[in-house]
């Protein structure tokens, strides 16, 4: 089971900033272990977020983005207490989800 | 991921229209130290190091090792299970080890005594292996409850200032193929590596630099640092054989860096490059 993310989104007016940290190790699949054997690439593919379950982001990423991602993104007319869920897919086929409240 | 490239869309034009009004005065060419402030500023939002407390957080309330017992019981200086503010007062002496010990070593006494680990084992095992990740994911989440306050390390056992004057010791000698000692770089102000600024650590740095800033998440590796770990690097790069993890030797340097800072406000964990 990978670990949980870290969501904070706060509410500013008509604007929610949302920041999201995922744990991931990201390997590009380039690099080699000390034996020299190459260490499979391991990477978050896609990305959603949802507001109250209606899709407001979906990404697609590859093995450019860092470890422990970090993603900032401002959704429009989330009011306090409404839910936003992330989710996301590496090419392991594994997956997570958490979700937030706005506040 | 796009409101950072607005903003540097913003300062790359701003930095464009200002130039010609001050064309008589040349504008102060931007630091090093300051395109690094900036960068660790855009950074602080999302310090991954927020993961590690998580699961630090989590390792401590959990029954783990060969008793299956939690570190819930474990004194970190301020009683038994007080991990507020334990952090800005470490190292210090304590009684049941009779020893001065730090976080790290005192998170091995706590897994031996309470959970039944090997605290030497632990000890020799390589950073970010095991039970040594686990250290460093405690030490970040006990750290960040003591987030703000200011560095008070005590000094009133004979011990603990003992510590302080074997750390100064260490502190300045020299050895090694290149005859470095730690006060080589950080023994007086304005010194630098490449592009990082070094904190003179014979004095208070200041808020938040040297010991106030550690552990951190390293962003260039992806890696989170306890303080033995920044030590183990710092003797790496004199060319100098590592003490050992939890060392007499570590935690007096960790002493001596500690009480020269106290009064400076603590921020870790922190982030750096």
């Amino acid at each position: 089971m990978p670990d949980p993310m870290r969501i904070r989104a706060q509410a500013a007016g008509d604007k929610t900033t949302v920041r999201v940290l995922m744990s991931h190790e990201m390997e590009t699949g380039l690099r080699k272990d000390p034996a020299g054997k190459t260490i499979p690439a391991w990477f978050i593919q896609e990305v959603t977020a949802q507001l109250n379950g209606k899709p407001v982001l979906t990404a697609e990423w590859g093995p450019s983005v860092s470890k422990n991602p970090f993603l900032q993104f401002i959704v429009k007319g989330a009011k306090a207490g409404d839910k936003i869920a992330v989710t996301w897919r590496d090419n392991r086929g594994e997956t997570r989800t958490d979700e937030a409240t706005v506040s | 991921m796009r409101s950072r490239l607005i903003a540097f869309a913003a300062i790359a034009a701003s930095a464009t229209a200002t130039v010609p009004l001050v064309a008589q005065t040349p504008p102060q060419p931007k630091s090093a130290a300051d395109g690094i402030a900036e960068y660790r500023k855009m950074l602080e939002d999302g310090n991954p190091a927020e993961l590690f407390e998580a699961k630090g957080e989590d390792l401590w309330k959990t029954a783990r090792g060969p008793k299956n017992a939690t570190l819930e019981a474990c004194d970190l200086g301020l009683g038994p299970g007080v991990v507020k503010g334990a952090w800005a007062q470490l190292p210090r002496y304590f009684p049941d080890t009779k020893k001065v010990q730090d976080l790290e070593s005192r998170l091995l006494s706590c897994m031996q005594s309470l959970q039944g680990f090997d605290a030497a084992e632990i000890a020799a095992t390589p950073f970010d292996k095991g039970e040594q990740a686990t250290v460093t994911a405690l030490a970040a989440w006990i750290s960040s409850l003591s987030r703000g306050m200011k560095m008070a390390l005590p000094q009133k056992h004979p011990e603990e200032k003992r510590a302080y004057e074997l750390g100064k010791r260490a502190f300045f000698y020299r050895g090694g193929p290149m005859d470095f000692s730690c006060a080589s770089c950080h023994g007086e102000a304005g010194k630098r590596i490449r592009l990082q600024d070094l904190p003179d650590l014979t004095k208070n740095p200041g808020d938040g630099v040297g010991f106030a800033a550690w552990p951190a998440y390293r962003v260039s590796s992806g890696e989170m640092w306890s303080m033995q770990r920044r030590l183990n690097d710092c003797f790496r790069q004199q060319r100098f054989p590592y003490p050992g993890f939890a060392s007499d030797a570590t935690i007096a340097l960790g002493v001596y860096m500690g009480v020269n800072a106290k009064g400076a406000e603590s921020i870790a964990p922190a982030i750096k490059r």
